[in-house]
């Protein structure tokens, strides 16, 4: 992998601060001294449908969307989306994924559908690289299950080349300030484990 | 000094540096954010939501002659409704600089359809300008102001889903003052009566062939040059694409793209071995190059439909055999994963409309906003969407050649109601029509975020406003069967409605309570499933609900139900319709 470029795919569901952490990402490599471009659907966000968002970091970007089959790293908030975008990622990318499930009432209320309850073994038999995070209970822990972006973020940020610094003072600077400290918390969280864990 | 702004904030950045004093619009994805901004940050803008785009655009053209830099911008579709104006605007010209945004939504993320809106520009004869990214989306709102003024034309800035929502890092400037201007009386230039008219269409053709000699030697139209035998032509966010599967090429780049400069690309054609048009949606360039007698190729290797994107892009060109081969994605798609489509919030009070419209099987007209997803299964319980305000007159048509037998009921929200299906239900006074009509009422725009409207109370701008009575308007209408009732409250929704459609004459069934997201997040106490009741019957699963989730535990092999606490809004319509009464406050909730 280029050290200096990389596209990182981000996908949730509505509610679970996809585009928040594409922002932390974003001012953050600007901060780091790279071109940035970031691409996401508003519309829907708040209608539990599933939300994606594009970040691309490099000297110079150009298209705002990331190649199919290209992306460096997936960062999914919830596990079966985790699974569903897999194939946005190069075969030596880095899959981060929580093990949050959270199933639509359109599989709940019909027998058309089933939801994966193996996505993540089915994640770690399509990819070599899958960090598997248990982001709700850690956030369930901190006492906010909104967390899990940040608990991420912090796990991505071990993975990529920025200061420490430029991340916290990011988080300080996006997050509403009666918020910041527990992210802060969340995103130590987020760090720690990256440390000493190879990915499987 | 450089910020991360999306294509709509550099719109909002843009105009506001331009100096504009006026800007106006009615809410649609994916241009919202533009008028959102510019109420936050740029407040030296008078900033205002219109009823409508027709509406909005009228007041831009008012603030336009009275001397202010304007700026109007509206989704595509929204283009459509302000097309009457539009037309007409295009021979009257300007005072001060006047720009109408439109935001194309290309692969239809939030749209009923996916017009190329490239084509006003075309049919109006005025100048076009298509960012391809943040930067240029500022640098070209700025430079269509003076572009207006100079050419005494409306201009169109036209950006995609992927220019309005994407990112990118913008050079931004400072405030300029426009230079002061006021109306001036000029009759044969803007009272547009035919002997009027008629001459101006000839100064609209006499404009054009200046904006042919300008479209040659604006720095919008670039040729990128590296030496290569391949050409690439192309505009929008269509470059971004090429450039990055094909950086070697060489370019000419579209920024100012009607009329088109066809000397430059006769000139780029001649010097290169192979030309590819590269553009999203509609043959748009391609179609005039080769009208002009310049042979080129593009829609044959991209494709009309959707969305392009890199991979796509790389696809075209190894059809047209400029590339040997895409790389492909190595990790295979996984195959029949669920749907996971946008639905309903929990304690939506669209919801109880539409679990007893399931219930009645009648023929559901529907419009656009959040309860379009009444459509969706399991609710089920919407049959058309066309366009905003056309539920009403889709219903009274339904109902005039009795074309369903347990009749229809036009579904529309307030702010839809008040964009255009006031004139739908005037229609159905006139005609003598027996249609239903509930207006689901939630006090908000909400699907594109909650903006107020005439009836809110508040401006976009934050201040107290003007409100229109939408029940006393109803009336005022001539509607005698007007009733207010409670969502929350199933069986009266669904008596009302049964009610209502066996009257005489036009009836209208008002539903009213807030959006539980706007203004603020409405969390009542939650319920909770008694699991002891609960005998697994799937009545709660039904009205899709994104709080009432499958439990592990089961009965004759079906999953009983459990709420989501944190989700739960206290709306009480799941406890409305369990049979066995399982459902329950969670302070009643005995523990064990």
């Amino acid at each position: 992998m280029e050290k200096d470029r990389f596209d990182i795919l981000i996908v949730g569901v509505g509610g679970q601060g996809v585009l928040l952490a594409s922002e932390i990402i974003s001012e953050a490599a600007i901060a780091a001294g790279l071109d940035v471009k970031k691409s996401e659907v508003h519309g829907m966000s708040q209608r539990g449908g599933i939300v994606s968002s594009h970040v691309r970091l490099a000297p110079k970007v150009y298209s705002p969307t990331i190649q199919l089959g290209r992306a460096d790293f997936i960062m999914a908030f919830e596990q079966a989306e985790g699974l569903r975008a897999l194939n946005w990622m190069k075969p030596e990318g880095i899959a981060i994924v929580s093990t949050t499930t959270l199933v639509p009432a359109i599989v709940t209320s019909s027998k058309e559908f089933e939801y994966p309850e193996d996505a993540i073994d089915q994640m770690k038999a399509k990819a070599d690289n899958v960090i598997v995070v248990e982001a709700d209970r850690i956030a369930g822990e901190l006492g906010n299950p909104r967390l899990v972006n940040t608990i991420l973020l912090g796990v991505l940020s071990s993975l990529l080349p920025f200061e420490r610094d430029i991340w916290l003072q990011t988080i300080r600077k996006k997050v509403k300030e009666r918020f910041v400290e527990v992210n802060l918390k969340a995103f130590e969280r987020g760090e720690q484990i990256q440390q000493g864990t190879v990915a499987t | 000094m450089k910020e991360l702004l999306s294509g709509n904030e550099a719109i909002a950045r843009g105009a506001w540096e331009a100096g504009a004093r006026m800007a106006v619009a009615y809410p649609g994805t994916p241009s919202t954010e533009i008028l959102e901004t510019m109420a936050a940050r740029h407040r030296e803008v008078c900033s205002q939501w219109s009823p409508n785009e027709k509406v909005a655009y009228e007041v831009g053209i008012g603030a336009s002659l009275g001397g202010a830099r304007t700026l109007v911008c509206m989704k595509h579709v929204g283009v459509n409704v302000a097309a009457d104006p539009f037309m007409t605007h295009a021979y009257t010209g300007v005072n001060a600089g006047f720009v109408l945004v439109t935001a194309d939504d290309p692969e239809m993320h939030s749209s009923q359809n996916e017009q190329d809106n490239r084509f006003f520009a075309r049919f109006a004869n005025v100048p076009l300008l298509e960012p391809s990214d943040s930067q240029e989306a500022r640098d070209m709102t700025i430079a269509a102001f003076q572009i207006s003024e100079e050419y005494d034309t409306p201009v169109i800035v036209r950006v995609t889903t992927r220019i309005s929502h994407s990112k990118g890092v913008v050079a931004v400037g400072e405030r300029i003052s426009a230079p002061e201007r006021v109306f001036v009386k000029d009759a044969p230039k803007y009272v547009m009566v035919p002997s009027n008219a008629q001459k101006r269409h000839v100064v609209v053709r006499g404009r054009l062939e200046k904006l042919r000699r300008f479209t040659e030697r604006t720095p919008f139209n670039v040729v990128e040059g590296n030496g290569s035998k391949v050409g690439i032509i192309t505009g929008g966010v269509a470059y971004q694409y090429a450039k990055e599967v094909l950086p070697g090429a060489d370019y000419l780049r579209l920024g100012f793209s009607y009329p088109l400069p066809l000397e430059k690309i006769a000139a780029f054609v001649k010097s290169h071995e192979t030309v590819l048009v590269v553009e999203e949606l509609e043959p748009f360039y391609e179609d005039q190059i080769r009208a002009a007698g310049i042979m080129v190729e593009g829609k044959k290797f991209f494709g009309h439909l959707g969305e392009l994107s890199p991979y796509r892009v790389a696809e075209g060109l190894k059809a047209a055999g400029v590339i040997d081969k895409v790389e492909v994605s190595k990790i295979s798609p996984v195959e029949n994963m669920f749907p996971r489509p946008p639905v309903l919030c929990p304690g939506c009070p669209h919801r109880g409309a539409f679990m007893a419209l399931r219930k009645l099987k009648v023929a559901v007209t529907g419009d656009i906003g959040c309860y379009t997803l009444g459509f969706t299964k399991p609710l089920s319980a919407m049959d058309t969407c066309i366009c905003m305000g056309a539920s009403i007159g889709t219903a009274i048509g339904m109902e005039k050649v009795h074309g369903y037998a347990k009749g229809a009921v036009a579904v529309i929200g307030d702010s839809t109601f008040l964009h255009s299906g006031v004139t739908g239900l005037m229609d159905a006074v006139y005609n003598n029509s027996n249609v239903t009509v509930m207006i689901v009422d939630n006090s908000a725009t909400a699907m594109t975020g909650g903006q107020q409207h005439p009836a809110t109370g508040r401006t976009l701008m934050g201040e107290p406003a003007g409100t229109v009575d939408i029940g006393q308007l109803v009336q005022a209408l001539g509607v005698k069967n007007y009733r207010a009732v409670d969502p929350y409250d199933y069986d009266q929704v669904l008596e009302t409605i049964k009610e209502e459609m066996a009257k005489d004459g036009p009836s209208v069934i008002h539903t009213k309570r807030p959006c539980v997201l706007m203004p603020k997040r409405i969390m009542e106490e939650p319920y909770v499933v008694d699991l002891e009741k609960c005998n697994a019957c799937g009545a709660c699963f039904r009205i899709s609900c994104p709080a009432i989730a499958a439990h592990e535990s089961t009965e004759r092999g079906h999953h009983k139900a459990v709420i989501d606490t944190t989700l739960c809004t206290g709306c009480t319509l799941c406890s409305q319709i369990c049979p066995e009464e399982a459902i329950i406050l969670k302070s009643h909730m005995v523990e064990v």
